[in-house]
């Protein structure tokens, strides 16, 4: 029997009037994964952690948090998540020290001062735990954000978007604060906008569009769903025939040609050479994942993944 | 921490430090959710206390100058009771049920716009706990504020305590009515607006005609008639009977009537929370 799953939703759907923000998500997260849910804006993701999380309700299916039912036994599956919301959301009325220790009260640890105190430490808010909220800045909001979902030591974080409008020192001392919640154990999922972020720190990733699942993988096997080697070429004369069809134009007057392997890079500068198109310009790289994204979203259903 | 599935591992210190790398036994959040909301609801009416009691208190002292002043000799609503030490039951009651509907509305509204109510609605606290600890909190106020005024405007003409036990009584059940009302108000707005509208056009006529300045008794048979269908009549003159034993409805039927407009208000809300309603999308 498969250990329990940190979450496992099956069979979701989501409707609000005149919309069909879910529409069948079935999905497992096994404990101790660094998972990645990315797709565009609307594609359902805020809405399926909402429901994983108890703060919306499914129209249909299940979705449960480390064996525990999000809605019959909400009580066991939401003191076992912790959860950053993607708003910049803050209780006026409260400095940092006093809105840590609520959270904490919310989950039934009423004595949690150890623990507070070296999550304000690990985020650089020590020096801030009397100032009021309101006189932080969204950075140092973002932080108590942080905070919050880990005063009752989840085993599941859920991070919605936390690095948006957060600058890049901060941005790289909350990853590796995540990071070390994931080595302990700590089943981390993510949304983010930023691909080059989920490629380096998601392990699996599953992508959402239009309240469906179109591709669920491990971040690896995915960016190898595209030919490995890209060869950008701006050109004087015109691209030959034979390599229209593996190309697309960079719309600054580059084209972009998709390759098996770096051994036939050559091959590609070989016939321009033969075709009377002077290079004036070459990049070789890798594809990535913003790349795959790209492709998937354009593409129709049919990609819907292992 | 101890039990299954806790890892302990030291950290550069050396110190032994709890991990939840598998799934540990957690809090049981039971009473301690309800008791930590509480606190919270209770400390953010106390911070602002200048506008949440100092400014309500101030407004029912100015009502008892003005009403008082110009009323007081050519009033006499039950006999041997002077109008000024008429009137201090009905505004400390007022007070009380304004400050207590303001309470859990405005916190509420203000979490769901703010979108800071997200931090309750995420641990595991009931619905039952959660009701409760926004109708208490809203109690505390409403009884903090209506204390406030009658400790300023007693002076003014010491009434007498005839039957002090109903005031208490009504007082709290009066803060609990409103409390949840204020409530089920702030779960079905979903702007300001919406609720000042209901503060203005509700909550503002049921008190100011409940017979704060008056007795029903001086009204015209029609008058009187409405009036004995506004529940908040009944706990203006309950409020009132403690302090004189003399009342327009026996304090019975007024405790019958606010505590069956507390059920059915408790049971609206109850359910407007299980349901999720405007609260769980």
């Amino acid at each position: 029997m498969p250990a329990t799953a940190a979450i496992e939703v099956s069979e979701l759907v989501k409707r609000y009037p005149g919309v069909v923000a879910l529409d069948g998500v079935s999905l497992r997260v096994e404990q101790g994964e660094f998972f990645g849910l990315l797709g565009p804006n609307g594609a359902g993701k805020t809405t399926l952690i909402s429901i994983v999380a108890g703060l919306s309700r499914a129209t249909s299916g299940r979705a449960a948090v480390m064996g525990h039912d999000v809605v019959a036994d909400y009580r066991a599956a939401r003191s076992r998540i912790g959860v950053v919301p993607q708003e910049l959301v803050f209780d006026p009325f409260f400095t940092v020290r006093e809105t840590l220790q609520f959270q904490s009260g919310y989950f039934g640890l009423r004595e949690n001062d150890g623990w507070i105190d070296e999550v304000m430490a690990h985020l650089d808010l020590t020096a801030k735990a009397d100032a009021n909220m309101r006189t932080l800045s969204g950075g140092m909001k973002r932080r108590v954000l942080v905070a919050q979902a880990l005063v009752h030591r989840p085993p599941v974080i859920i991070l919605d978007e936390p690095t948006a409008g957060v600058d890049v020192e901060l941005r790289q001392g909350l990853w590796a604060f995540i990071r070390r919640l994931n080595r302990e154990g700590h089943t981390i999922v993510l949304t983010t906008h930023y691909l080059e972020e989920a490629q380096q720190l998601c392990a699996r990733i599953g992508m959402l569009k239009s309240g469906r699942l179109i591709a669920l993988d491990r971040t690896q096997a995915l960016l190898q769903r595209l030919a490995d080697v890209q060869v950008t070429l701006r050109l004087r004369g015109e691209l030959p025939a034979t390599l229209r069809a593996q190309a697309s134009e960079q719309g600054d007057g580059r084209v972009t040609l998709r390759v098996a392997s770096a051994a036939e890079v050559e091959g590609v500068l070989a016939a321009c050479r033969e075709a009377g198109a002077a290079i004036e310009e070459v990049e070789v790289g890798h594809a990535d994942l913003e790349d795959v994204f790209m492709q998937l979203m354009a593409s129709d259903r049919e990609g819907a993944g292992a | 921490m101890s039990g299954a599935g806790v890892t302990e591992r030291p950290d550069r210190r050396g110190k032994p430090r709890a991990t939840l790398s598998e799934d540990a036994p957690r809090p049981a959040a039971g009473s301690a959710g309800f008791r930590t909301l509480l606190a919270k609801e209770v400390l953010r009416f106390w911070k602002v206390s200048f506008q949440t009691v100092a400014a309500p208190v101030l407004t029912g002292v100015l009502y008892l100058l003005v009403f008082g002043h110009v009323l007081e000799d050519r009033v006499q609503v039950f006999p041997g009771v002077g109008y000024t030490a008429f009137l201090i039951p009905g505004l400390v009651m007022m007070s009380v049920l304004q400050n207590a509907f303001a309470n859990s509305s405005s916190s509420l509204i203000q979490s769901k716009i703010t979108g800071n109510l997200v931090f309750v609605l995420l641990p595991p606290i009931s619905t039952r706990e959660f009701f409760l600890a926004y109708v208490a909190a809203a109690v505390t106020r409403g009884v903090v504020v209506g204390a406030g005024v009658f400790a300023v405007t007693v002076w003014f003409a010491p009434p007498a305590f005839k039957a002090p036990l109903w005031i208490l009584v009504f007082a709290f059940s009066g803060a609990g009515l409103l409390g949840v009302l204020g409530l089920i108000a702030g779960i079905v707005s979903d702007k300001f607006d919406q609720l000042a509208a209901f503060q203005n056009f509700v909550i503002m006529p049921a008190t100011f005609l409940s017979g704060v300045f008056y007795s029903v008794h001086g009204l015209p048979p029609f008058w009187q008639a409405v009036s004995h269908l506004n529940p908040f009549f009944y706990l203006i003159d309950g409020f009132r009977y403690g302090f004189f034993a003399v009342s327009d409805a026996s304090p019975w039927l007024s405790l019958a009537i606010v505590l069956a407009a507390a059920a059915a208000a408790s049971a609206v809300a109850l359910s407007m929370l299980a349901r999720g309603y405007k609260i769980r999308s």
